[in-house]
Protein backbone atom coordinates (compact mmCIF):
# COMPACT_ATOMS: atom_id res chain seq x y z
CA UNK A 1 0.00 0.00 0.00
CA UNK A 2 3.13 2.24 -0.03
CA UNK A 3 3.50 2.23 -3.67
CA UNK A 4 -0.37 3.44 -3.69
CA UNK A 5 0.42 6.44 -1.36
CA UNK A 6 3.20 6.56 -3.26
CA UNK A 7 0.98 7.18 -6.55
CA UNK A 8 -1.28 9.36 -5.21
CA UNK A 9 1.59 11.98 -4.14
CA UNK A 10 2.32 12.17 -8.12
CA UNK A 11 -0.97 11.95 -9.27
CA UNK A 12 -2.60 14.44 -6.88
CA UNK A 13 -0.26 16.88 -8.04
CA UNK A 14 -1.44 16.40 -11.13
CA UNK A 15 -4.80 16.22 -10.93
CA UNK A 16 -5.36 18.99 -8.50
CA UNK A 17 -3.34 21.50 -10.98
CA UNK A 18 -5.45 19.67 -14.10
CA UNK A 19 -8.44 20.64 -11.84
CA UNK A 20 -6.95 24.49 -11.39
CA UNK A 21 -6.40 25.00 -15.27
CA UNK A 22 -9.77 23.74 -15.99
CA UNK A 23 -11.66 26.25 -14.32
CA UNK A 24 -9.88 28.97 -17.07
CA UNK A 25 -11.83 27.18 -19.46
CA UNK A 26 -13.40 30.22 -21.24
CA UNK A 27 -12.06 32.56 -18.60
CA UNK A 28 -8.27 32.79 -20.28
CA UNK A 29 -6.94 36.31 -21.04
CA UNK A 30 -7.19 35.69 -24.98
CA UNK A 31 -8.06 32.72 -26.95
CA UNK A 32 -4.89 31.12 -27.76
CA UNK A 33 -3.76 30.56 -23.30
CA UNK A 34 -6.96 29.99 -22.74
CA UNK A 35 -6.65 26.87 -24.99
CA UNK A 36 -3.17 26.32 -23.92
CA UNK A 37 -4.32 25.73 -20.69
CA UNK A 38 -6.81 23.62 -21.45
CA UNK A 39 -4.89 21.51 -23.11
CA UNK A 40 -1.95 21.34 -20.36
CA UNK A 41 -5.35 20.74 -17.99
CA UNK A 42 -5.96 17.61 -20.28
CA UNK A 43 -2.65 16.49 -20.31
CA UNK A 44 -2.83 16.88 -16.81
CA UNK A 45 -6.08 14.68 -16.40
CA UNK A 46 -4.77 11.50 -18.52
CA UNK A 47 -1.92 11.45 -16.86
CA UNK A 48 -3.06 11.28 -13.93
CA UNK A 49 -5.85 8.60 -15.02
CA UNK A 50 -2.75 6.51 -15.59
CA UNK A 51 -1.56 6.64 -12.40
CA UNK A 52 -5.16 6.21 -10.78
CA UNK A 53 -5.82 3.02 -12.76
CA UNK A 54 -2.63 1.46 -11.45
CA UNK A 55 -3.33 2.54 -8.22
CA UNK A 56 -7.39 0.71 -8.16
CA UNK A 57 -5.64 -2.04 -10.11
CA UNK A 58 -3.49 -2.36 -6.66
CA UNK A 59 -6.31 -1.70 -4.22
CA UNK A 60 -8.46 -4.20 -6.10
CA UNK A 61 -12.04 -4.57 -4.85
CA UNK A 62 -14.47 -1.93 -6.16
CA UNK A 63 -11.48 0.99 -6.42
CA UNK A 64 -11.76 2.76 -9.70
CA UNK A 65 -10.06 5.78 -11.18
CA UNK A 66 -13.18 7.62 -10.69
CA UNK A 67 -13.69 6.73 -6.62
CA UNK A 68 -9.97 7.46 -6.26
CA UNK A 69 -10.37 11.16 -8.11
CA UNK A 70 -13.53 11.80 -6.63
CA UNK A 71 -14.58 9.91 -3.52
CA UNK A 72 -11.72 10.81 -1.20
CA UNK A 73 -11.49 13.18 1.67
CA UNK A 74 -9.94 16.46 1.69
CA UNK A 75 -6.99 14.96 4.03
CA UNK A 76 -6.48 12.03 1.66
CA UNK A 77 -4.97 13.78 -1.36
CA UNK A 78 -1.27 14.10 -1.13
CA UNK A 79 -0.54 16.75 -3.53
CA UNK A 80 1.76 19.50 -3.05
CA UNK A 81 0.28 23.25 -1.51
CA UNK A 82 1.86 24.78 -4.61
CA UNK A 83 -0.48 23.39 -7.55
CA UNK A 84 -3.73 24.22 -5.20
CA UNK A 85 -2.83 27.54 -5.13
CA UNK A 86 -5.74 29.74 -7.06
CA UNK A 87 -6.23 31.59 -10.60
CA UNK A 88 -6.09 34.80 -8.67
CA UNK A 89 -4.75 36.67 -11.59
CA UNK A 90 -2.73 35.25 -14.83
CA UNK A 91 0.57 35.86 -13.32
CA UNK A 92 0.31 33.43 -10.70
CA UNK A 93 -1.58 30.62 -12.87
CA UNK A 94 1.56 30.96 -15.12
CA UNK A 95 3.26 31.47 -12.25
CA UNK A 96 2.17 28.15 -10.86
CA UNK A 97 2.97 26.66 -13.79
CA UNK A 98 6.15 27.25 -14.01
CA UNK A 99 7.37 26.50 -10.76
CA UNK A 100 5.23 23.28 -10.73
CA UNK A 101 6.72 22.24 -14.68
CA UNK A 102 10.38 22.70 -14.07
CA UNK A 103 9.83 19.97 -10.90
CA UNK A 104 7.57 17.88 -12.89
CA UNK A 105 10.02 17.60 -15.89
CA UNK A 106 13.15 16.58 -13.52
CA UNK A 107 10.91 14.85 -11.48
CA UNK A 108 9.90 12.57 -14.67
CA UNK A 109 13.29 11.88 -15.90
CA UNK A 110 14.17 10.17 -13.04
CA UNK A 111 11.03 8.20 -12.51
CA UNK A 112 11.27 6.86 -15.67
CA UNK A 113 14.22 4.86 -14.93
CA UNK A 114 12.15 3.22 -12.09
CA UNK A 115 12.11 -0.75 -11.70
CA UNK A 116 8.29 -0.61 -12.00
CA UNK A 117 7.77 -1.17 -15.31
CA UNK A 118 4.35 0.34 -15.47
CA UNK A 119 5.33 3.28 -13.36
CA UNK A 120 8.63 3.93 -15.91
CA UNK A 121 6.01 3.68 -19.04
CA UNK A 122 3.61 6.07 -17.64
CA UNK A 123 6.43 8.29 -17.06
CA UNK A 124 8.43 8.00 -20.53
CA UNK A 125 4.49 8.80 -21.64
CA UNK A 126 4.45 11.88 -19.70
CA UNK A 127 7.83 12.85 -20.11
CA UNK A 128 6.96 14.16 -23.86
CA UNK A 129 3.98 15.98 -22.82
CA UNK A 130 5.53 18.02 -20.03
CA UNK A 131 8.34 19.27 -21.92
CA UNK A 132 5.67 21.26 -23.66
CA UNK A 133 4.67 22.50 -20.77
CA UNK A 134 7.43 23.43 -19.54
CA UNK A 135 8.26 25.60 -22.52
CA UNK A 136 5.28 27.15 -22.20
CA UNK A 137 5.17 28.73 -18.50
CA UNK A 138 8.68 29.65 -19.42
CA UNK A 139 8.38 31.52 -22.45
CA UNK A 140 5.47 33.22 -20.38
CA UNK A 141 7.55 33.91 -17.44
CA UNK A 142 9.65 35.88 -20.15
CA UNK A 143 6.84 37.53 -21.51
CA UNK A 144 5.51 39.12 -18.91
CA UNK A 145 9.38 39.33 -16.70
CA UNK A 146 10.60 40.89 -19.26
CA UNK A 147 7.15 42.98 -20.23
CA UNK A 148 5.89 46.02 -19.45
CA UNK A 149 6.43 47.11 -15.94
CA UNK A 150 2.51 46.46 -15.05
CA UNK A 151 2.82 42.63 -16.34
CA UNK A 152 6.62 42.71 -14.80
CA UNK A 153 5.52 43.95 -11.21
CA UNK A 154 2.49 41.13 -11.78
CA UNK A 155 4.52 38.41 -11.90
CA UNK A 156 7.18 39.10 -10.07
CA UNK A 157 4.57 39.60 -7.05
CA UNK A 158 3.49 36.35 -8.67
CA UNK A 159 6.92 34.87 -7.89
CA UNK A 160 6.98 36.47 -4.71
CA UNK A 161 4.03 34.89 -3.40
CA UNK A 162 4.26 31.47 -4.64
CA UNK A 163 8.19 30.76 -3.47
CA UNK A 164 6.67 29.96 -0.07
CA UNK A 165 5.54 26.62 -1.61
CA UNK A 166 8.49 25.13 -3.66
CA UNK A 167 10.49 23.69 -0.72
CA UNK A 168 7.64 21.60 0.00
CA UNK A 169 8.36 19.66 -3.24
CA UNK A 170 11.56 18.30 -2.44
CA UNK A 171 10.30 16.81 0.58
CA UNK A 172 9.97 13.02 1.51
CA UNK A 173 7.16 11.41 2.59
CA UNK A 174 7.36 7.85 4.25
CA UNK A 175 6.24 6.07 1.15
CA UNK A 176 8.52 8.18 -0.95
CA UNK A 177 11.10 6.64 1.46
CA UNK A 178 9.75 3.61 1.18
CA UNK A 179 9.79 3.74 -3.07
CA UNK A 180 13.03 5.12 -2.79
CA UNK A 181 14.58 2.07 -1.26
CA UNK A 182 13.02 -0.68 -3.34
CA UNK A 183 14.02 1.58 -6.46
CA UNK A 184 10.78 2.65 -7.17
CA UNK A 185 10.60 6.09 -6.34
CA UNK A 186 12.66 8.81 -6.77
CA UNK A 187 14.49 10.57 -4.16
CA UNK A 188 13.34 13.97 -4.48
CA UNK A 189 16.00 15.75 -2.24
CA UNK A 190 18.39 15.32 -4.83
CA UNK A 191 16.47 17.16 -7.42
CA UNK A 192 16.32 20.31 -5.32
CA UNK A 193 19.71 22.17 -6.37
CA UNK A 194 18.92 21.51 -9.82
CA UNK A 195 15.76 22.99 -9.70
CA UNK A 196 16.74 26.29 -8.38
CA UNK A 197 19.67 26.51 -10.32
CA UNK A 198 16.79 25.91 -13.88
CA UNK A 199 14.27 28.46 -12.15
CA UNK A 200 16.86 30.89 -11.53
CA UNK A 201 18.41 31.17 -14.78
CA UNK A 202 15.10 31.73 -16.18
CA UNK A 203 13.81 34.19 -13.86
CA UNK A 204 17.55 35.90 -14.55
CA UNK A 205 16.18 36.15 -17.87
CA UNK A 206 13.31 36.98 -17.37
CA UNK A 207 14.35 40.13 -15.47
CA UNK A 208 12.89 39.10 -12.59
CA UNK A 209 14.64 39.06 -9.13
CA UNK A 210 15.19 36.03 -7.32
CA UNK A 211 13.17 35.46 -4.37
CA UNK A 212 15.21 35.38 -0.53
CA UNK A 213 12.88 33.36 1.25
CA UNK A 214 13.53 31.35 4.51
CA UNK A 215 10.58 30.31 5.82
CA UNK A 216 8.88 27.90 3.64
CA UNK A 217 4.91 26.55 3.27
CA UNK A 218 4.23 22.76 3.25
CA UNK A 219 1.80 20.29 4.92
CA UNK A 220 0.05 18.63 1.63
CA UNK A 221 2.50 16.15 1.34
CA UNK A 222 0.84 14.86 4.50
CA UNK A 223 -2.83 16.27 3.35
CA UNK A 224 -2.59 19.32 5.32
CA UNK A 225 -4.03 21.64 2.73
CA UNK A 226 -4.25 25.45 2.43
CA UNK A 227 -7.91 26.85 2.93
CA UNK A 228 -8.46 26.55 -1.29
CA UNK A 229 -8.02 22.75 -1.10
CA UNK A 230 -11.60 22.47 0.27
CA UNK A 231 -13.49 25.00 -1.98
CA UNK A 232 -11.28 22.91 -5.24
CA UNK A 233 -12.81 19.81 -4.05
CA UNK A 234 -15.80 20.77 -3.25
CA UNK A 235 -16.29 22.17 -6.94
CA UNK A 236 -14.41 18.78 -8.61
CA UNK A 237 -16.76 16.63 -6.01
CA UNK A 238 -19.78 17.68 -6.85
CA UNK A 239 -21.82 15.76 -9.00
CA UNK A 240 -20.05 11.93 -7.69
CA UNK A 241 -21.12 13.72 -3.92
CA UNK A 242 -24.80 14.55 -5.30
CA UNK A 243 -25.78 11.84 -7.65
CA UNK A 244 -23.57 8.94 -6.40
CA UNK A 245 -22.49 6.34 -9.24
CA UNK A 246 -23.23 8.78 -12.08
CA UNK A 247 -22.00 8.34 -15.37
CA UNK A 248 -21.96 10.83 -19.02
CA UNK B 1 12.15 3.11 -34.35
CA UNK B 2 10.62 0.56 -32.30
CA UNK B 3 8.48 -0.36 -34.66
CA UNK B 4 10.56 -4.37 -34.76
CA UNK B 5 7.95 -6.38 -32.49
CA UNK B 6 5.07 -5.10 -33.80
CA UNK B 7 2.91 -7.86 -35.53
CA UNK B 8 -0.47 -6.85 -37.37
CA UNK B 9 -2.11 -9.23 -39.41
CA UNK B 10 -2.92 -8.44 -43.05
CA UNK B 11 -6.44 -9.35 -42.80
CA UNK B 12 -7.06 -7.46 -39.59
CA UNK B 13 -4.93 -4.31 -40.74
CA UNK B 14 -7.30 -4.16 -43.84
CA UNK B 15 -10.16 -3.69 -41.24
CA UNK B 16 -8.25 -1.16 -39.31
CA UNK B 17 -7.47 1.01 -42.08
CA UNK B 18 -10.78 1.96 -42.74
CA UNK B 19 -11.01 2.84 -38.65
CA UNK B 20 -10.55 6.82 -38.89
CA UNK B 21 -9.03 8.83 -36.21
CA UNK B 22 -12.24 11.08 -34.65
CA UNK B 23 -10.77 14.07 -34.40
CA UNK B 24 -8.38 14.00 -38.01
CA UNK B 25 -10.95 11.92 -39.80
CA UNK B 26 -8.68 11.86 -43.10
CA UNK B 27 -6.16 9.84 -41.14
CA UNK B 28 -6.49 5.68 -40.36
CA UNK B 29 -5.69 4.69 -37.37
CA UNK B 30 -3.27 2.90 -38.78
CA UNK B 31 -1.93 5.90 -40.66
CA UNK B 32 -1.96 7.62 -36.88
CA UNK B 33 0.47 4.88 -35.47
CA UNK B 34 -1.73 3.97 -32.46
CA UNK B 35 -2.03 0.26 -33.62
CA UNK B 36 0.81 -1.57 -31.97
CA UNK B 37 -0.64 -4.99 -32.58
CA UNK B 38 -3.47 -7.35 -34.04
CA UNK B 39 -3.48 -10.76 -34.07
CA UNK B 40 -6.28 -13.74 -33.79
CA UNK B 41 -6.42 -15.00 -30.57
CA UNK B 42 -8.59 -18.11 -31.40
CA UNK B 43 -11.67 -16.42 -32.44
CA UNK B 44 -11.04 -13.04 -31.07
CA UNK B 45 -8.53 -10.40 -32.28
CA UNK B 46 -6.91 -8.83 -29.80
CA UNK B 47 -5.75 -5.62 -31.20
CA UNK B 48 -3.69 -3.43 -28.96
CA UNK B 49 -3.18 0.85 -28.99
CA UNK B 50 -1.73 3.18 -27.44
CA UNK B 51 -2.70 6.84 -27.12
CA UNK B 52 -0.98 9.69 -28.92
CA UNK B 53 -1.16 12.10 -26.10
CA UNK B 54 -2.04 10.74 -22.47
CA UNK B 55 -5.24 13.26 -22.28
CA UNK B 56 -6.68 12.37 -25.58
CA UNK B 57 -10.12 12.14 -25.56
CA UNK B 58 -10.07 9.78 -28.88
CA UNK B 59 -8.85 6.59 -27.04
CA UNK B 60 -11.80 5.46 -26.00
CA UNK B 61 -14.20 6.11 -29.22
CA UNK B 62 -11.37 4.59 -31.40
CA UNK B 63 -11.35 1.13 -29.00
CA UNK B 64 -15.53 1.52 -30.08
CA UNK B 65 -14.84 2.19 -33.40
CA UNK B 66 -12.15 -0.75 -33.83
CA UNK B 67 -14.52 -3.13 -32.06
CA UNK B 68 -17.46 -1.88 -34.84
CA UNK B 69 -15.38 -2.44 -37.50
CA UNK B 70 -14.19 -5.80 -36.85
CA UNK B 71 -17.92 -6.82 -35.37
CA UNK B 72 -18.88 -5.57 -38.95
CA UNK B 73 -16.82 -8.18 -40.45
CA UNK B 74 -17.74 -10.56 -38.44
CA UNK B 75 -15.01 -10.46 -36.12
CA UNK B 76 -15.15 -10.41 -31.93
CA UNK B 77 -12.28 -7.82 -30.69
CA UNK B 78 -10.86 -7.43 -27.38
CA UNK B 79 -8.67 -4.01 -27.25
CA UNK B 80 -5.77 -3.36 -24.88
CA UNK B 81 -4.30 -0.06 -24.25
CA UNK B 82 -0.36 0.43 -23.85
CA UNK B 83 1.62 3.08 -22.58
CA UNK B 84 4.98 1.89 -24.08
CA UNK B 85 6.53 2.21 -25.94
CA UNK B 86 5.02 5.23 -25.93
CA UNK B 87 4.18 6.94 -29.13
CA UNK B 88 5.79 8.98 -31.40
CA UNK B 89 5.06 11.34 -34.36
CA UNK B 90 7.66 9.01 -36.33
CA UNK B 91 4.82 6.39 -36.49
CA UNK B 92 2.76 8.22 -38.90
CA UNK B 93 3.37 7.20 -41.80
CA UNK B 94 4.33 8.87 -45.38
CA UNK B 95 0.61 8.11 -46.31
CA UNK B 96 -0.42 9.73 -43.01
CA UNK B 97 1.47 12.66 -43.51
CA UNK B 98 0.39 13.54 -46.78
CA UNK B 99 -2.97 13.34 -45.37
CA UNK B 100 -2.24 15.58 -43.01
CA UNK B 101 -1.13 18.30 -45.01
CA UNK B 102 -4.43 17.65 -47.15
CA UNK B 103 -6.39 18.17 -45.07
CA UNK B 104 -4.65 21.41 -44.24
CA UNK B 105 -2.24 20.37 -41.04
CA UNK B 106 1.47 21.29 -41.17
CA UNK B 107 3.05 18.04 -40.65
CA UNK B 108 5.75 17.27 -37.49
CA UNK B 109 9.11 18.83 -38.29
CA UNK B 110 11.93 16.84 -36.58
CA UNK B 111 13.00 17.57 -33.04
CA UNK B 112 15.51 20.52 -33.54
CA UNK B 113 13.59 21.99 -36.30
CA UNK B 114 10.34 21.73 -34.19
CA UNK B 115 11.86 23.58 -31.45
CA UNK B 116 13.80 26.43 -33.80
CA UNK B 117 9.64 26.72 -34.91
CA UNK B 118 8.05 26.75 -32.06
CA UNK B 119 10.03 29.44 -30.21
CA UNK B 120 9.71 31.46 -33.57
CA UNK B 121 13.28 31.32 -34.31
CA UNK B 122 12.94 30.13 -37.68
CA UNK B 123 10.33 30.43 -40.61
CA UNK B 124 10.10 26.51 -41.83
CA UNK B 125 6.73 25.44 -41.22
CA UNK B 126 5.28 25.14 -44.64
CA UNK B 127 1.57 26.47 -44.79
CA UNK B 128 -0.60 23.60 -45.63
CA UNK B 129 -2.62 26.43 -48.28
CA UNK B 130 0.40 28.12 -49.93
CA UNK B 131 3.25 26.39 -49.86
CA UNK B 132 4.83 29.66 -48.31
CA UNK B 133 7.51 29.20 -45.53
CA UNK B 134 6.80 33.11 -44.28
CA UNK B 135 4.29 31.67 -41.44
CA UNK B 136 4.54 32.81 -37.32
CA UNK B 137 3.64 30.86 -34.40
CA UNK B 138 0.53 32.34 -32.74
CA UNK B 139 0.25 29.61 -29.53
CA UNK B 140 2.70 26.74 -28.99
CA UNK B 141 -0.74 25.05 -28.67
CA UNK B 142 -3.74 24.08 -31.24
CA UNK B 143 -6.60 22.98 -31.00
CA UNK B 144 -5.93 20.05 -29.28
CA UNK B 145 -2.83 19.42 -27.07
CA UNK B 146 -1.00 17.49 -29.71
CA UNK B 147 -0.79 20.88 -32.15
CA UNK B 148 -0.11 24.30 -32.30
CA UNK B 149 -1.46 27.26 -34.18
CA UNK B 150 0.37 28.93 -37.03
CA UNK B 151 -0.46 31.85 -39.23
CA UNK B 152 0.80 31.89 -42.60
CA UNK B 153 1.91 35.50 -43.24
CA UNK B 154 1.87 35.59 -46.90
CA UNK B 155 -1.86 33.40 -47.88
CA UNK B 156 -3.41 35.10 -44.06
CA UNK B 157 -4.89 31.53 -43.59
CA UNK B 158 -4.48 30.22 -39.57
CA UNK B 159 -3.69 26.68 -39.63
CA UNK B 160 -2.36 23.54 -37.28
CA UNK B 161 1.29 22.44 -37.12
CA UNK B 162 1.20 18.75 -35.45
CA UNK B 163 4.28 19.13 -33.21
CA UNK B 164 6.86 17.13 -32.80
CA UNK B 165 6.56 14.18 -30.09
CA UNK B 166 9.62 12.06 -29.61
ZN1 LIG C 1 -0.20 30.33 -46.90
Amino acid sequence: MKLVQYLYGIADNALILGQRLGELCGHGPNLETDIAMTNISLDLLGQTRSYYQYAAQILGGDATEDTIAFLRSEREYKNVLLVEQPNTDFAYSIGRQFLFDVYHLLLLQELQLSQDETLSAIAKKCIKEVQYHTRFSSDWIKRLGDGTPESKERMQNAINDLWTFTDELFHQTEADQAMVSEGIGVDVTKLKDNYYQKINEILIESTLAIPEMKYFQKGGKHGIHTEHMGYLLADMQYMQRTFPNMTW
Amino acid sequence: MTTTNIHIEPQLAEILATVSDPEIPVLSIMDMGVVRSAEMNGNIAEVTITPTYSGCPAMDVIGDDIKKALRDNGIEAKVNLVLSPAWTTDWITEKGRNALEKYGIAPPLEPEADIAALLGNQKIVKCPQCGSHNTKMISQFGSTACKAFFQCQDCQEPFDYFKCLK
